[in-house]
């Protein structure tokens, strides 16, 4: 800041190692555990370098799971995983954009009471209201299905206040320059509209798709097929039994597959993700 | 209260750049000193390590006596008004002037004194109690002047304090500032890149562009004696006109000079008139025309003549002459003139433009 | 909110609004007013015959001890979680919003905790805590300290603390950075000048004008521990031993689970539900704190 350092900027490097070692020590270990024997493990004397059957480990997580508990391979899980991310992530956004865009552009009966509905849902999240909206999932046939883990979490409150919000300040002019160019509401939404919300879309894909894949409550409850289980559901089950009988180098590895997807994509599109992280709570 | 003096004093950022390259100059007790010149000069980097917010990379500033080089900008004895104001947005503006004594251990009762005394000055008396966020900008301007003057400081530094004010405020605020400034003695220095606030403001001017000095001097001297071109056609509105002295018509004209030189003549020395006299005179066609109210300007252009120069500022289109007369005359466009320049009124340069000639 | 309405016709607009609104009734309104209609019912142990009994489901839950065992736990785990995680974030961005070297390289390792999963977090802790195996609990045990977060409360509630704040730091870090960068520099050298210390500084200026983030970010933490934390719960200690982590969310997650009291669970539900409204509206009035400075 201000002062002349003579000592140069020595404490705050030490204090960012310190914080960036508390953080990533635990990701460590579970990288060093899915490297090496569980009898290694088991008996609290794993070194904290490299093992040698990091191959043999992920190669059984993956294609054959555990055996023991899950009955699964990691790989389907992930699939399963991925499928509900993407999922989410790109439903929230197509439906939150397509409303927030009636809402800014359009005049149209009970356009405030629309508005009012999706935002409320705001102060619905799915943990209050569990019990019932699984029934409801029952009824309508969705339990293990692809569409029952996605379609009860893609309305989105937050993501159309944020459409809304962005579509505020595009300029009325554009609009106008538009209907002079002979462009009708669809022809303006694909050509102009789209085109400019890019960023935005896709910084909110970065935030939705982690939200996505990092579901529990929602994916337990109604999965009740090994087959249809996500991998943040399925590391439960693998430790879940007797300690004796945990196999700690599986439930690493599953770990790190689990942390993988969404970890590459916050470090990968940092700028993305940050942008996405601050503008959607504002 | 305090004498002021730099001794080459230079800045490297780390990246290499020379930001300021040996400035020497020397602010002399209750003066009031207005540093002048394009944006990126130096000349707010140069005060920012007056105040100690940046680091000397060479030379000395030297406050009262003492040499602060590595003093903190808290013990310098200075008080800063920001280009943005910088008050506290979070404190009232009792509490924005009083910040600074109570952070020096001042008790209660004495800096209550200091405060309201400076907001009697201020006229702010009545807005003790509100945040900076309740007030217009010239109140804002005014409550940043206030905690400078509160602290009583050896001297005052001004970052562009106005440039975020509407025209109209802006003016009154100068005077006010140079009011203020005479009634408490305070040395002073401040940044501007307008130079008519220079003018006005200075009892000394420095001149600077690309981190050098062009010139130092009372602004009046300045404005009559340009050191260089870029000086010449940065002081004074609009801008001074600069010929090359190239062709024989004004070699003719003007027994000293030489080949490559670079003649300069402020718009306001010129006379439309048919008799040469003792100066130069030009042929002109009228192509544009300002009327002011007071003055007009004629944009003019020479007739069998060579380019003018683009100097630095670069304001000056080139092959125009601007010619300033009382507004009443009014020439109609396209017609020819023929204006006059007083050999007494001009001004010689050298061929770089870094040095002046004295006829 | 201004209406700019730049296109005329009725039919297009409802029809982009349908999927969402479709969506919100039938899995947010519709099982909401399920769980309101719900917590006025009481059924019989077969479900044959319910009846509507006003608020005796909400008079019978405030009548049990564990329904306040888990207020005082959930009070308990987000004051812990908000302070330390709020804290430890607010250190790291102020060590970071230095102009110092290698910023990108701090940032990218310390945004890593919010990518991963509450329960995948869990399952990172679990390992380095789990008595006999676990680096750090080994650790602990050679010091003397009987560390056994299966059989002991206190040290359950621990566990899943470091859990919950090791998952928020990154959140709590790049919210404080953002605030702090909104700082305008001159302010900061104006307080400098003022001849502030750094400290002193800290706490007289640069504190106060981060108020609206903390405020903002105390909200935010509260329900990341009443919403969030469910996955580390249920997967580090199950809400055991003897409900020392079971927290009000996991308690409705718990007992529903079971199944047999659907008036209980609603009337639950209906107060989680009132929680967070409150807490959206607090949320609300620190936007409007906000355009203060």
């Amino acid at each position: 800041m201000v002062e002349h350092r003579r000592f140069g900027n020595l404490l705050p490097h030490v204090i960012l190692l310190i914080g960036v070692a508390i953080v990533a020590f635990p990701v460590y270990l579970a990288v060093i555990a899915s490297t090496h024997d569980n009898a290694v493990i088991a008996n609290g004397q794993m070194p904290l370098y490299p093992g040698s059957h990091a191959l043999e480990t992920y190669w059984n997580t993956l294609v054959s799971g555990t055996g023991k508990t899950t009955r699964q391979p990691v790989g389907t899980m992930m699939l399963n995983s991925l499928i509900m991310a993407l999922g989410i992530a790109g439903g929230k956004i197509a439906i939150s954009i397509i409303s927030a865009y009636a809402i800014v552009f359009f005049s149209f009966p009970f356009r405030m009471t629309a508005f009012w509905t999706i935002f409320i849902t705001l102060m619905l999240p799915v943990e209050v209201r569990i019990f019932p909206t699984y029934k409801i999932t029952s009824d309508l046939h969705l339990l293990d299905s692809y569409a029952g883990l996605i379609l009860p979490l893609i309305a989105s409150a937050t993501a159309t206040l944020l459409f809304r919000q962005f579509f505020m300040t595009v300029p009325k002019e554009l609009v106008e320059a538009s209907k002079i160019d002979g462009a009708g509401p669809i022809r303006f939404f694909w050509d102009t509209l789209l085109p400019l919300s890019v960023t935005n879309i896709a910084a909110l894909f970065v935030i939705l798709f982690i939200y996505g894949w990092n579901q529990y409550l929602w994916p337990l409850l109604i999965t009740t097929r090994d087959d249809m289980q996500t991998i943040v559901i399925g590391i439960k089950k693998i430790i879940d039994v007797k300690d004796a009988l945990t196999e700690w180098q599986v439930a690493m590895a599953t770990a790190v597959l689990a942390m993988l997807p969404p970890v590459a994509v916050v470090v990968l599109m940092q700028r993305l993700f940050v942008k996405g992280l601050i503008e959607t709570e504002k | 209260m305090a004498r002021v003096a730099l001794r080459n004093v230079t800045k490297i950022y780390p990246g290499g750049f020379q930001a300021i390259k040996g400035i020497d100059f020397e602010v002399g007790d209750g003066q009031f000193c207005v540093l002048v010149g394009p944006s990126g000069c130096g000349k707010s980097t140069l005060l920012r390590m007056v105040a100690g917010l940046e680091t000397i990379t060479g030379g000395d500033i030297d406050i009262g006596g003492r040499i602060v080089n590595q003093v903190e900008p808290a013990d310098r004895d200075i008080a800063m008004v920001f280009q943005n104001y910088a008050l506290y947005p979070h404190m009232s503006v009792y509490n924005n002037m009083a910040y600074g004594l109570r952070n020096r251990g001042m008790g209660e009762a004495e800096i209550k004194t200091r405060v309201e005394e400076a907001a009697r000055i201020l006229e702010l008396g009545a807005m003790l109690q509100r945040k900076p966020g309740q007030l217009s900008g010239g109140q804002r301007q005014r409550v940043a002047m206030g905690r400078a003057i509160v602290r009583q400081p050896k001297v005052f530094l001004f970052d562009e304090p106005l440039s975020n004010l509407d025209a109209k405020l802006r003016i009154a605020m100068r005077v006010e500032i140079r009011k203020l400034q005479r009634r408490l003695k305070t040395t002073s220095i401040y940044v501007t890149h307008d130079q008519l606030e220079a003018m006005t403001l200075a009892d000394m001017l420095v001149v600077m562009n690309s981190g050098q000095v062009e010139q130092i001097g009372n602004p009046l001297d300045i404005y009559q004696k340009p050191a260089t071109t870029f000086v010449a056609s940065f002081i004074g509105a609009p801008p001074m006109n600069l010929l090359p002295i190239r062709s024989d018509g004004i070699k003719a004209q003007l027994p000293g000079a030489t080949d490559g030189g670079i003649l300069g003549i402020r718009p306001e020395d010129f006379v439309v008139s048919n008799d040469a006299g003792k100066g130069v005179a030009f042929d002109l066609t009228v192509e544009a025309i300002e009327r002011v109210g007071a003055e007009t300007f004629i944009y003019g252009a020479r007739e069998r003549e060579a380019q003018a120069v683009t100097a630095t500022p670069g304001e000056l289109p080139s092959g125009e002459v601007i010619v300033r007369i009382p507004g009443a005359e009014a020439p109609g466009i396209g017609q020819r003139i023929r204006a006059v320049a007083p050999r007494d009124r001009l001004h010689l340069f050298s061929a770089d433009g870094r040095k002046r000639i004295d006829l | 909110m201004e209406n700019r309405a730049l296109f005329a016709g009725k039919l297009l607009p409802c029809l982009l609004i349908l999927p969402q609104l479709a969506v919100s009734l039938i899995f947010f309104y519709w099982p909401a007013a399920q769980a309101l209609w719900q917590s006025f019912l009481v059924q019989d142990a077969f479900g044959l015959s319910t009846e509507f009994v006003w608020f005796e489901n909400y008079v019978n839950l405030l009548q049990t001890p564990e329904y306040y065992q888990a207020i005082a736990i959930t009070l308990i785990f987000s004051a812990l979680v908000a302070f330390f995680s709020l804290a430890l974030g607010l250190l790291l961005a102020v060590m970071a919003n230095r102009n110092i070297r290698g910023i990108q390289i701090y940032r990218t390792f310390l945004i890593v905790p919010y990518a991963v999963a509450p329960a995948v977090a869990s399952v990172l802790f679990i390992f380095m805590f789990q008595p006999g195996l676990g680096m750090i609990a080994r650790a602990l045990q050679r010091n003397g300290i009987d560390w056994n977060p299966v059989l002991n409360g206190t040290h359950a509630m621990i566990l899943v603390v470091i859990v919950a704040v090791w998952n928020q730091i990154s959140y709590n870090f790049l919210f404080f950075l953002a605030g702090l960068q909104a700082i305008p520099k001159s302010v900061i050298e104006a307080a400098a000048i003022d001849g502030a210390r750094p400290m002193r500084r800290f706490w007289t200026i640069v504190f106060p004008l981060l108020s609206p983030t903390t405020f903002f970010l105390i909200i935010v933490n509260i329900t990341y521990v009443f919403f969030n934390t469910l996955g580390i719960i249920d997967t580090a200690t199950g809400g055991g031993p003897n409900g020392a982590t079971e927290t009000l969310v996991y308690k409705v997650f718990q007992d529903g689970k079971v199944g047999t009291d659907l008036g209980g669970s609603g009337a639950q539900s209906v107060i989680l539900m009132v929680i967070v409204v409150a807490l959206t509206a607090f949320q609300f009035r620190y936007v409007e704190k906000k355009v203060h400075y």
